[in-house]
């Protein structure tokens, strides 16, 4: 269009994005900055805008040794908590949910769609508000502070089935039916044709849950009462001590930026297959 | 929707959803079942003996101030976060839509407080507003403002909807780029021949036609707010101070947890439920195009 | 190879609808049918029938003499060539044409020949490493062909499978298949809705309309014999004039006010009756009592076309561009006899 370009309405947008982009940074930024102070530094109020020399030091005694108060455990055992918690649930979402959706798409059966609401309903339940009941099913399961506690009670949820369900209707009915004059029976194009062409959804079901399983909080907090069990993000939690001389807050830093840099690297790398997962799971 | 051909038999259909509707059953309806049926329950101290009471638990929780207190902190929270994450992040969707070849640019940063967790995301703002050493606090102070949200309650409440707005900006920045950027450029065009200025082609143009978009938002953002702040209240204000921050999903499992009053958490989680799935039949009107059934 | 027979088949689906309501015929050994009518005439029904890939409601479909209605589609030893040519768009095109055959435990060695020499037929033999996302539509259309070749099928289905090419590669792919038919010489059933495709490529034309038969025959018998005023207008272009009018006496029919001379074989006197007359097989004839009056010319380089009124009906002549001035308004015709085609006016079948 032909309008008048002024210096202002051709840089505004840009001054104005890159001040979002600042505050959006700044908290971040902080944390980084306080994790690599000692704490006299950051007790008495006085933290610098740039990184201190304390940097391997924090990140060395946190990652092997933890805190000297609440939770002592090392943070990379929480790491690999909430590594294991993550890709668990991720995995285990897209295995169970892209078999029920191949069952719900390629077979008629009797009860079809009486199956397919009684899964879709499931959205409509979130963890918090079935809390304590569940709690008790899985401690009467004997999976208090165990992975598979962890986990499993997480896969089971409408948005995968929907996702793989969604995906599968765009998929050509000549695609079937080739396979099918081809030889193929149910499983072969399954594993032949079905999967191979579901990459990108599986990646972005992927990104999306990895995400979701990593900043589980309720749940974890919950059924994990051993601190070798306990993932990153609850670890943290610990370490705020609210009378807060106790808090180490160099350490509490450092934790913080090591919880938040595995999902914001996966967002960040993957962010075309983190957008299409989001899009397409949320909408 | 139906596949024009599918395959036939039952036992391998039945064979590929037995994992998910096993967990369904035992880790959804099993314990949302029992939910509903100890609200209408009272039970002992010990938990050994439990009666039928009706609707007294119910009652009984809205004789209390306290659940009052927590709908008013919910609701509060609720509209103040909404507000604000949806009215910031549509000014930075509309600048980037603006900046042409750099949106892609500013979506890459400013999508990624999404990946944050909610409890660590409280965590960061705690940091900068922790009144003893907290940067931004300091500041507060040294401006007469007697800053301290562990023992003012506007102050923790102000602090927790700057932590969830913080996070929430990224998901709402990119739906509404989305939609801004799936409006056709010729109907801009036509508005400006029809002589609009840009400001009134913003309000008589675009934001009608992004309306859908703004209104699966709304339901979204509230859905975040009642229940993925969770972690946020936990890790930052622990509910206080003196119930300011109790939201009502924070009351549910504190009540649940501390008092041991199973009866009161189990029909306060009963209304929960009733209000995400009010809330989910609102947008359904936006899943329905999914589900097709 | 082998011939395929159908008995009285139909199609009815849970709702009620019947999409084939009767249809049996038999292709000879190595014929090529092309089943042709409108869309929803129920001819891919019936195609996809004769692959398995509907259920037979009832009826007899036989391959070679076998009775298929119960038989799985990769047990029908039939071949299929889709619209939308349904290649496997992760697979390069040298799995897309073995994959049937590997399914079939056919030795590695023999795939590799069967698919060599079916990529020599259709010309494709530098694409085979590619996917199909890297293939024009035609390159497509010829692998789609291809992996249809290379399983030596009893039968070639093939279900429209030039519509989605632009006009000139679809004449071409048109003499392509033509030619394969010859030289593989193998059974073909090919749906189409496009009337110059069945006439150029069948030896067989089944006419379908609303689920049933039409017209059955040769190319040539279903265009100068056609059996009902839907064939007539459906097979040849432009479509044929179709006139009101009624048996003035042996030998000529009323039309308007005017009189046209033809066979009326045993129809009686005042039968009304659609007079069917091919644009191309009107003749001009200055001064001639049968006039045509133009409202406009439509000149297609070879041929012109008047569209006119004859007798107050409307009337279409088509005629080379230099018999008669483009701007004429009134033109004399006359039509031979035998040219004329009568139709009963209420049953629309030929008298």
């Amino acid at each position: 269009m032909v309008e008048k370009e002024t210096a202002f309405s051709k840089y505004m947008p840009h001054v104005v994005l890159l001040l979002g982009v600042l505050i959006i940074f700044l908290p971040v930024w902080l944390a980084f900055v306080a994790s690599t102070w000692d704490p006299a530094t950051i007790s008495n109020g006085k933290l610098p805008l740039t990184p201190g020399p304390y940097f391997i030091e924090n990140y060395k005694r946190i990652l092997f040794s933890g805190t000297s108060s609440s939770t002592r455990e090392p943070v990379w055992s929480m790491l690999g908590n909430s590594f294991i918690m993550a890709i668990g649930v991720a995995v285990g979402k897209i295995i169970i949910s892209i078999l029920s959706a191949f069952a719900l798409v390629y077979y008629k059966f009797p009860l079809r769609r009486t199956v397919f609401w009684f899964i879709f309903i499931t959205l409509m339940l979130p963890v918090e508000v079935r809390i304590f009941p569940t709690y008790k099913i899985v401690a009467d399961l004997g999976m208090l502070d165990t992975y598979h506690g962890l986990i499993i009670p997480l896969i089971a949820s409408a948005t995968g089935t929907l996702l793989f369900r969604q995906f599968f209707m765009t998929v050509p009915d000549e695609l079937l039916e080739a396979s099918k004059i081809d030889a193929a029976g149910p499983f072969r194009f399954f594993k032949d044709t079905l999967v191979p062409l579901s990459m990108t959804t599986i990646a972005a079901l992927f990104v999306i849950q990895f995400i979701y399983g990593w900043n589980q909080y309720l749940w974890p907090l919950l059924i994990t009462t051993k601190d070798s069990m306990q993932t990153i993000v609850i670890g943290i939690r610990k370490m705020i001590v609210t009378q807060d001389a106790l808090t180490e807050w160099q350490l509490a830093m450092a934790t913080a930026v090591l919880a938040l840099l595995p999902p914001v690297a996966v967002v960040i790398g993957m962010q075309k297959l983190f957008v299409k997962g989001l899009v397409e799971t949320e909408k | 929707m139906e596949k024009r051909t599918v395959f036939s038999g039952y036992a391998i259909p039945l064979a590929l959803l037995a994992p998910q509707l096993l967990i369904t059953v035992i880790f959804f309806y099993l314990p949302a079942g029992q939910a509903i049926w100890q609200s209408f329950q009272l039970e002992d101290a010990f938990g050994t003996v439990s009666q039928f009471v009706g609707f007294e638990n119910y009652k009984l929780l809205f004789e209390r101030p306290e659940y009052f207190k927590a709908i008013g902190a919910t609701a509060v929270f609720s509209v103040l976060v909404g507000t604000l994450s949806l009215a910031l992040s549509l000014f930075l969707a509309v600048q980037a839509n603006k900046a042409l070849k750099g949106a892609s640019f500013y979506k890459t940063l400013l999508i990624w407080p999404y990946a944050v967790a909610p409890a660590i995301a409280g965590v960061l703002w705690l940091f900068l507003f922790q009144p003893s050493m907290g940067m931004v606090a300091r500041l507060l102070q040294q401006w007469g403002i007697p800053w301290d949200p562990l023992l003012n309650g506007n102050h923790a409440m102000i602090l927790v909807v700057l932590a969830a707005t913080w996070k929430q900006i990224s998901y709402n920045f990119l739906f509404f780029l989305a939609g801004l950027q799936s409006i056709p450029h010729s109907l801009i065009e036509a508005s400006a021949i029809d002589g609009a200025t840009p400001l009134r082609r913003f309000w008589t143009i675009i934001f009608p036609l992004l309306s859908p978009t703004t209104f699966y938002l709304i339901v979204v953002n509230v859905v975040y707010v009642f229940f993925d702040t969770f972690g946020i209240i936990d890790a930052v204000t622990h509910g206080g101070p003196a119930g300011a921050t109790t939201t009502l999903v924070f009351k549910v499992y504190n009540d649940g947890r501390s008092g041991g009053d199973l009866g009161s958490s189990a029909a306060q989680s009963v209304i929960l439920m009733v209000i995400v799935i009010a809330l989910t039949a609102i947008q359904f009107r936006y899943i329905e195009r999914k589900v097709n059934y | 190879m082998a011939d395929v027979t159908l008995k009285d088949i139909r199609k009815v689906y849970p709702g009620g609808f019947e999409a084939v309501k009767g249809i049996g015929f038999a292709i000879p050994d190595g014929g090529f049918c092309v089943l042709v009518g409108p869309s929803g005439c129920g001819k891919s029904t019936l195609l996809r029938m004769i692959a398995g890939l509907e259920r037979i409601s009832s009826g007899e479909c036989r391959i070679n003499g076998r009775l298929v209605n119960d038989v799985e589609p990769a047990d029908r030893d039939i071949a299929m060539v889709f619209q939308n040519y349904a290649l496997y768009p992760h697979m390069s095109v040298y799995d897309n044409m073995a994959y049937g055959l590997r399914n079939r435990k056919t030795p590695e060695d023999e795939i590799r020949r069967r698919v060599a020499d079916a990529a020599k037929i259709l010309a494709i033999e530098p694409l085979l490493e590619r996917r199909p996302r890297a293939l024009s539509g035609g390159q497509r259309q010829r692998v789609a062909m291809g992996r249809a070749i290379v399983r030596k099928p009893q039968v070639f289905l093939f279900d429209e499978p030039l519509s989605n090419l632009d006009a000139k590669l679809r004449v071409h792919m048109r003499v392509e298949i033509k030619k394969l038919h010859k030289s593989l010489g193998v059974t073909s059933i090919y749906v189409t809705h496009d009337q110059v495709e069945a006439m150029t490529l069948a030896d067989m034309i089944v006419v379908m309309n609303a689920g049933r038969i039409e017209q059955i025959g040769t190319p040539l018998e279903v265009y100068a014999r056609p059996e009902s005023t839907f064939v007539a207008t459906f097979i040849g272009s432009p479509a044929m004039n179709l006139l009101k009018g009624s048996v003035a006496d042996a030998g000529t029919v009323a039309v308007g006010g005017t009189r046209i001379s033809c066979e009326t074989g045993n129809a009686a006197t005042g039968t009304e009756v659609l007079v069917g007359i091919r644009p191309d097989e009107v003749a001009l004839k200055p001064g001639a009592p049968l006039t045509v009056d133009v409202t406009f010319a439509e000149e297609l380089g070879p041929s012109r076309l008047y569209h006119g009124t004859l007798g107050g009906q409307d009337m279409v002549i088509q005629v080379v561009p230099h018999a008669a001035d483009p701007a004429a308004t009134r033109l004399g015709i006359d039509i031979p006899a035998r040219a004329v085609h009568l139709f009963d006016a209420a049953s629309g079948r030929r008298l």
